[in-house]
């Protein structure tokens, strides 16, 4: 293999790259004369304003001839597939929408769902949204304290869980959430779960009809809430409406290229938005076949799901992509994807070796793609049919309009960077139908993301003379780690709940395969010494309160932290200080003692 | 090294990724990764980890073999040490 270097700036397509005719083939053309009325009359019909995502998704399907189609195909960790068609997620949904009913939740109330990629977990998320209630899907690899403070802000009437993880992680914090009426269990085992205070899914489920009428939600009425991490402060609600389902619809044929009879795999977990908006959502829409793996990330298992399940379009990440580089590419060549036609990644930047590895090794190349929470879908893209720069996130769908700004101080006007490769902040054109509605009750703080017209994604990115952009990195200390962000400030809480602990602060240290991980620097209390002992009962502290997935993986002490003459932890010099690099600016730094 | 010898060398090896890991919490026949928080970072450095401890070649392919402490236990009992 090539190293990168040596490759050229641009993967031209060839005609085997497109061997079924992408949607989107004339890229100017397609942005020309799109419109996002168009797409909502399209996939809504006659509705007299009412939406519903799920309706969308499931019942639209389940009714029809595609009916016996399978929805989800769930693999288990060992064992048979479990194929659910849509009629039978009609079904499955229209139970949990009554359990939901019985147990008095009303429209706009608030179900957290925590578990793996179970089948329960897409009955209870769809089922939800039928009921008219709002979902948060939460990542199960969230220790307690993330998950009361989200269930607390989100005022979550309802949990579902699986047994394993409720007495691993909610039963001890259950007084926390004091607004949390019903949690449902669902087995580890398939024997019904006993756990007092608790219901049991299955037996709820039995004694359900189902049959429903879907909650007719309107285009504004509050869908989805994904928490998502600032630089300060708690965790943001990002609220999502039912409106926002013209984006995923839109976005699964311009930039996933999903087309009837594919098989989809989209390897997102919906505790993240991708697992929801594309691990749940798009593909139903387009009455594709979902392929669902309950494990974890295993190369060998990877390759053999791609070349059985006979995947055709991929949607994955860039960790999950550099594990299956270091695995090698004889593991690869193995075996042969005559079916894959369109791959795909997102959660970070793709580096060109990436790109070029699959390319390589799968024969197809890979196509980088950017959005975040706020944006509730793809955003920037790497398309089918055009050719790709490799380290590139791409062009902007039809109907986003993008552009590169400098904010300048509060209260100036935005200066647009038109210049070809000079650095901004990437903005959006606010008004595209997934756009986030809202921070849960921080309307101040969500204000702050809009500025004349424009989204301010808090991404630095440049834009190329051919208006391909390029991502730089963020604009604030939020830590980015296999692709999922971590507030700094969320585990700098918890490290300073530690009687020992006088100061911490916390950076995203460059990691090769996640690209970046979680190092907390600590000051300790006077009484305190440094100490091996002390380093683990920190780093266990952490773990118990944050999760494997947001607790720090160094720990290091030091005598003092640098600090603003305001006395605020400098993130960034601590940084500059791992790597290397130079200070910076010092100005405001307090004298060091 | 005797089965008990090794099952602590593997305790000692999570506890020293998971120090809020309690072995006596461990249930028989389940899956590690069910019962220890570990995420796939945590999990690599884990047979790193544990490889080095025991001076063993420990391949990335076996990883998804090794589901509970017994299996893990049985397949070390069965690995060469290296000899440098």
């Amino acid at each position: 293999m090539f190293r990168a270097a040596e490759r050229p700036p641009v993967l031209h397509k060839a005609g085997a790259d497109r061997r079924v005719a992408p949607h989107l083939s004339d890229y100017a053309a397609t942005r020309a004369s799109f419109s996002w009325d168009a797409i909502r009359r399209e996939l809504l019909g006659p509705s007299a304003g009412t939406v519903n995502i799920a309706h969308l998704a499931v019942d639209r399907h389940a009714a029809g001839a595609q009916g016996e189609r399978t929805a989800f195909r769930f693999l288990p960790a060992s064992g048979a597939a479990r194929d659910v068609s849509y009629a039978e997620l009609a079904r499955l949904t229209n139970r949990f929408a009554n359990v939901l009913a019985a147990l008095g939740v009303m429209k706009g109330e608030r179900v957290f769902v925590l578990c793996g990629r179970i089948p329960e977990l897409y009955t209870a998320v769809l089922g939800g949204l039928k009921r008219g209630a709002v979902v948060s899907p939460l990542f199960s690899a969230f220790g307690p304290g993330p998950i009361a403070m989200r269930i607390g802000i989100g005022a979550g009437k309802v949990l579902v869980t699986t047994e394993a993880l409720y007495r691993r992680k909610v039963e001890k914090v259950r007084a926390e959430m004091p607004t949390l009426e019903h949690v449902i269990l669902v087995s580890d085992d398939g024997t019904p779960t006993a756990v007092s205070g608790t219901h049991d899914f299955g037996a709820l489920m039995a004694a359900a009809s189902d049959r429903f009428n879907c909650e007719p939600t309107r285009g504004e009425d509050m869908a989805l809430l994904h928490f998502t991490s600032g630089t300060t402060g708690r965790p943001k609600g990002a609220v999502h409406v039912h409106g926002a389902v013209v984006t995923h619809y839109a976005t699964g044929r311009y930039a996933l290229d999903l087309h009837a009879g594919d098989v989809f795999w989209c390897t997102a977990d919906p505790g993240w938005i991708t697992g929801t908006s594309y691990g749940i959502v798009a593909p139903l829409l387009h009455g594709v076949t979902s392929v669902v793996d309950v494990g974890d990330f295993d190369a060998e298992r990877w390759y053999s799901i791609l070349e059985q399940q006979q995947v055709t379009v991929w949607y994955t990440a860039p960790t999950a992509i550099r594990m299956l580089m270091k695995a090698g590419p004889e593991l690869a060549r193995k075996r042969a994807y005559p079916a894959l036609r369109f791959v795909s990644s997102v959660g970070e930047p793709l580096n060109p070796e990436a790109v070029w590895w699959g390319k390589d090794v799968l024969g197809l190349p890979i196509h980088d793609n950017w959005w975040q929470t706020e944006t509730g879908g793809i955003m920037v893209s790497n398309y089918a049919a055009l050719d790709i720069k490799p380290g590139s996130m791409g062009l902007p769908l039809p109907g986003v309009d993008a552009a590169i700004v400098e904010r300048g101080p509060a209260g100036a006007p935005l200066r647009f960077v038109t210049e070809p490769g000079v650095e901004g902040e990437l903005v959006l054109k606010a008004g595209w139908p997934s756009m986030f509605r809202g921070y849960l009750n921080e309307e101040e703080r969500y204000r702050k993301c809009f500025r004349e017209g424009w989204y301010l994604t808090g991404d630095l990115a440049k834009r190329d003379a051919d208006g391909y952009y390029w991502f730089v990195g963020r604009a604030d200390d939020v830590i980015k780690s296999a692709g999922h962000l971590i507030g700094p400030f969320e585990v700098e809480s918890v490290l300073m709940e530690h009687p020992a602990v006088a100061e911490a602060g916390v950076i995203g240290k460059p990691d090769p395969v996640v690209g970046e991980m979680v190092k907390a620097f600590v000051s300790l209390k006077k009484g305190f010494e440094p100490s091996e002992p002390l380093r683990m009962e920190l780093l266990g502290h952490a773990r118990k309160r944050l999760g494997a997935a947001v607790a720090p993986k160094e720990i290091e002490f030091k005598p003092a932290l640098p600090k603003t003459r305001s006395g605020k932890v400098m993130r960034r010099l601590l940084k500059a200080r791992e790597l290397g690099l130079p200070e910076g600016d010092l100005s405001t730094l307090e004298p060091e003692s | 090294m005797t089965a008990p010898d090794m099952r602590a060398q593997v305790l000692a090896c999570i506890k020293a990724i998971a120090p809020e890991f309690e072995a006596s919490d461990l249930r028989t026949g389940r899956p590690l990764r069910d019962q220890v928080d570990l995420d796939s970072m945590d999990w690599v450095n884990f047979f790193a980890a544990l490889g080095e401890r025991l001076h063993m070649d420990i391949p990335e392919p076996d990883y998804a073999k090794l589901v509970t402490l017994e299996d893990l236990v049985a397949y070390l009992e069965t690995r060469p040490r290296r000899t440098s």
